[in-house]
């Protein structure tokens, strides 16, 4: 702890160079980011270990204004030495950047003031021999969960920590460590002539809330094997659920479609949609950046702004767009606090778990895993490879490979029927599973 | 060859007091009886981007990274530390973690040998100032005006120019000893544009192992304007794309991302080693139609994927993949060739310093046919023909593969009609190679904007391909 504060200290007093540094060299306003971090990464495969890396990443950024032109420069050397060179590349590309009326720092009223601490540094202390163990264990529970896991890509285990520290011209400084461990397992099985692979994971800010080793190897062996057989559909339309992990990739692309660079490009098919009904009335979506351990939690985002509780959708209306100051300004808004994106997303989730789900759709498609990026934030047509399960009656009969669904993703918002109680809690964008009413699914 | 070893130690080792007896002593602390392999990558990478939108220079950053690599191998188990500080006591306690993977066996001294390559598919040069700032400030505003000329419904254009070098220097307990100057530059526009309320957008771009005046050269720059342009125009015509298995016609060029999702990653060294891919233990048996045979190139001059030598200090080679259907080769870097005992294809990649190397593509196309394009095309009663593509993605133990269109067209009746919005196409790797009944006299590789991700690092590469027809394929639109 006594280290991470010294650390923290350390880059405090680089970033404060990096700012005089900017202004001796004549920049008349300066920010600037310095992050370190270390850990380890290991795989153990076929119950030994595979690889063992040591990570230990440092960068440094900075951001130079002279009035409305700006330039940027970043290195991962913390010498002293680089601080002036950096700065001193960042003052050059500032010669030949244009004047732009809405560049420059965030106003310097909405700074963050108080900087509460949000629980977010929870090392741990853990040996490489501790380390393979607990992945062995989940990689040995994966591999004798069922006799048709016959391969496998093994079990990872991570650890990181660091620190981040920002600061900028206005005065501001802010800096905090963090931690984030994770544990995941991808295995291969086979039936027949049908190999499959399918993986599970659990990822905390603390380690006492990672799932336990087994559980983790369990969950991806029976994904792996439940996925043996699969067969194509028929091209046809029909509802379809997307699992809870996939559908926050939905949430992920509504939110892409509200943030401001998206906005004043005119590449958003949301554009111009503020005030107006985009999701079912029973929809409510809330942003928290301050939760407590939040896997995106910060007090003040990447330019020094406080960061609020929002409210993106409520009843099914946009509220809000996503904004840092430089989109704001070209719109002629305030910023929200968004600059680096949003933090601990959620959406409003009903009272069905995933049976319950099963049972409402009755016939139709169940999405567990999405393929490629057709995506169109333009025009919102969505065009993705798929595998999951066809369900007829409520209930699961096969597997489903080797097709596509495809919509428009304002016609798929407001064909929304219901959101599961079964959240994915592993992401800082959270919602259970999405029941959509109908999209075409193209297949033999 | 010894000359960019030069280069390397010169940029890299020297100017924080390394020579060359601190990498035979490094390397003489990875050595032991149970160290099959081990070595140090060096690399020193400049990065320069340069973002036009709205008509002004908006975005100007500069980027620059150096550190070090340290890899153990001991059978089938790998220990790896980095840093990016170029210390020798850091540099030792690295290898030291790198190390700890083997746990027994007595140090031994290790003499680096030096090798002799030979090949120069690129100069040696640092692309950065081979343009003057303003001289790339004025290419940048010429390629927007290019865009915007082209026609009043273009509505916002975004240029962005980047510029690479990278050196690295390689040296391992085999022997070797090598070096490489990497020079990379790459240009893109992405446009939109609007008709009555509704808008699409278009893009295009290229970039080679060159200096910027390749952009200048042959209009390059203006003529990506154009394309993005004209791709972004004929979306606003698009209908709904069909639904269902139908025959596919693939354009030349970049639609070669067929290749690198259906059969490319399925033929890396490691996920065959471990028996992971579709294409497991498959050696020498028909796994596409007689007509394909495919190479992976990383021989090619000036080209986004190729590379003197690879990550490993290999130097790089044209393997033949697939030859008239039959499956040939796979791709290897030294430790899954070691233990697959074969010899490794020049195809370790990484990332960074700070990654690990893996078997990677290079460029990988297929060669030309016999077909004439046209009667290709003739050929189809009802289809889809598909010129453009965004990215692709392959689950490589089941062999699904997706690949997305972003320009595409109805084929009626042996005709080329309405264009069809964008859509996601999907298959089954082995299978959909199997199904390729006619391959076109036209190859033509990509315009060198190609991205590899796999396991969390990022590569350039290149594809290529002929015109080629796949008798089905699942067509992921909205139409029925």
């Amino acid at each position: 702890m006594i280290d991470m504060q010294e650390r923290q200290g350390r880059l405090e007093q680089l970033v404060d160079d990096l700012l005089s540094e900017a202004r001796q060299q004549g920049a008349t306003a300066a920010e600037a980011g310095v992050s370190s971090d270390a850990g380890l990464s290991l795989t153990v495969r076929m119950g030994a270990p595979e690889t063992i890396e040591h990570t230990r990443d440092n960068g440094l950024g900075v951001t130079v204004y002279f009035g409305q032109r700006k330039g940027s420069a970043s290195t991962s050397d913390l010498s002293p030495q680089a601080v002036k060179e950096t700065v001193k590349a960042a003052c050059n590309f500032a010669k030949y950047t244009s004047e732009d009326p809405c560049s420059g720092l965030a106003d310097a009223e909405l700074m963050a003031t108080e900087l509460p601490d949000l629980d977010l540094y929870h090392p741990w202390d853990l040996p490489v021999d501790e380390a393979i163990e607990q992945a062995t264990r989940c990689e040995s529970a994966a591999r004798e969960e069922d006799s048709r896991i016959i391969n496998s890509e093994g079990a990872t285990l991570n650890t990181h920590s660091g620190v981040h520290v920002y600061g900028n011209s206005h005065g501001f400084i802010g800096g905090y460590p963090s931690s984030r461990h994770s544990l995941s397992c991808a295995v291969v099985g086979k039936e027949g002539e049908s190999m499959q692979r399918d993986y599970w994971y659990t990822l905390s800010r603390l380690s006492g809330e990672l799932d336990s080793a087994e559980s983790v190897g369990r969950i991806a062996a029976q994904r792996t094997v439940s996925r043996l057989g699969a067969r194509r559909v028929p091209t046809q339309q029909a509802p379809v659920l997307f699992q809870a992990d996939v559908a926050v990739g939905l949430l992920r692309s509504f939110i892409s479609a509200i943030r401001g660079s998206a906005l004043y490009r005119k590449a958003s098919f949301l554009l111009d949609h503020l005030d107006q009904q985009i999701f079912p009335e029973f929809v409510q979506i809330h942003e928290e950046p301050r939760l407590l351990r939040g896997l995106a939690s910060a007090a003040y985002d990447n330019e020094g702004v406080a960061t609020v509780n929002r409210t993106y959708i409520s009843d099914g209306v946009l509220q809000s767009y996503v904004l840092d100051s430089y989109a704001a300004r070209k719109l002629g808004l305030q910023t929200t606090g968004n600059a680096g994106g949003v933090r601990n997303l959620r959406i409003s989730c009903g009272a069905l778990d995933r049976t319950a789900l099963l049972k409402k759709m009755d016939r139709g498609l169940l999405v567990t895993e999405l393929m490629g990026q057709g995506v169109n934030m333009v025009t919102g047509d969505y065009s993705r490879g798929a595998a999951g399960y066809w369900v007829e009656n409520g209930v699961i009969q096969y597997p489903v490979e080797e097709i596509t669904i495809a919509g428009n993703m304002k016609e798929m918002f407001m064909g929304l029927q219901e959101v599961g109680s079964d959240v994915e809690t592993r992401s800082s964008v959270q919602t259970g599973s999405w029941l959509i009413d109908r999209m075409m699914i193209a297949g033999g | 060859m010894s000359d960019l070893i030069q280069i390397a130690s010169d940029t890299i080792l020297a100017p924080v007091g390394l020579g060359e007896s601190d990498l035979d002593r490094m390397l003489g602390e990875l050595t032991g009886n149970a160290v099959d392999a081990a070595d140090l990558y060096f690399q020193s990478s400049r990065l320069e981007s340069w973002v036009l939108e709205d008509g002004i220079i908006k975005e100007g950053s500069h980027n620059i990274e150096q550190g070090a690599g340290i890899r153990v191998i001991s059978g089938d188990k790998t220990g790896f530390a980095y840093s990016d500080e170029l210390q020798l006591p850091v540099l030792l306690e690295a290898a030291q973690a790198a190390r700890a993977i083997v746990r027994s066996g007595a140090d031994r001294a290790v003499q680096i040998a030096g090798r002799s390559g030979g090949q120069q598919l690129y100069a040696p040069i640092n692309p950065l100032p081979s343009l003057s700032e303003t001289d790339k400030v004025e290419l940048l505003k010429r390629v927007d005006a290019e865009a915007r000329k082209q026609d009043p419904r273009v509505k916002q254009v975004i240029v962005s120019l980047v510029g690479a070098q990278d050196v690295i220097l390689v040296a391992a307990i085999d022997g070797t000893l090598s070096a490489d100057v990497r020079p990379l530059v790459r240009l893109n526009v992405h446009v939109i544009v609007e008709q009555n309320g509704r808008r699409e957008q278009g893009s295009s771009g290229g970039g080679a192992r060159d200096a910027f005046d390749f952009f200048l050269q042959q209009e390059r720059g203006l003529g990506y304007a154009r394309e993005a342009v004209r791709q972004a125009l004929v979306n606003l015509e698009a209908v709904e794309a069909p639904a269902g298995s139908m025959p596919v016609v693939l354009g030349p060029g970049w639609p070669g991302v067929l290749l690198h999702e259906a059969v490319g990653h399925g033929l890396e060294g490691d996920f065959n080693r471990k028996g992971t891919s579709a294409f497991s233990g498959r050696m020498g048996e028909q796994v596409a139609s007689s007509v394909c045979t495919v190479v992976d190139d990383g021989t090619l001059p000036g080209r986004r994927g190729s590379l003197n030598i690879d990550d490993e200090g290999t130097t790089s080679q044209c393997t033949v993949l697939i030859e008239n259907g039959i499956l040939k080769g796979y791709m290897q870097d030294k430790h899954n060739a070691r233990l697959m005992k074969v010899d490794s294809t020049g195809n370790g990649r990484r990332e960074s310093y700070a990654h690990l190397p893996m078997p990677r593509m290079t460029n990988t196309y297929m060669l030309a046919g016999e077909s004439d394009p046209q009667e290709i095309i003739a050929s189809v009663q009802k289809g889809v023909y598909a010129v453009n593509f965004g990215g692709g993605q392959v689950d490589i133990t089941s062999g699904q593969f997706v690949f997305s269109a972003s320009e595409a067209y109805l084929i009626e009746n042996g005709k080329v009609t309405k264009p069809v919005k964008g859509a996601t196409l999907i298959g089954n790797g082995p299978e959909a190679m199997t199904k390729i009944s006619m391959v076109g006299n036209d190859l033509k590789l990509d315009a060198g904007i190609g991205v590899c991700g796999k396991e969390g690092q990022s590569v350039p590469v290149g594809v290529g391909q002929p015109t080629l027809k796949v008798d089905e394929l699942t067509v992921g639109g909205t139409g029925q």
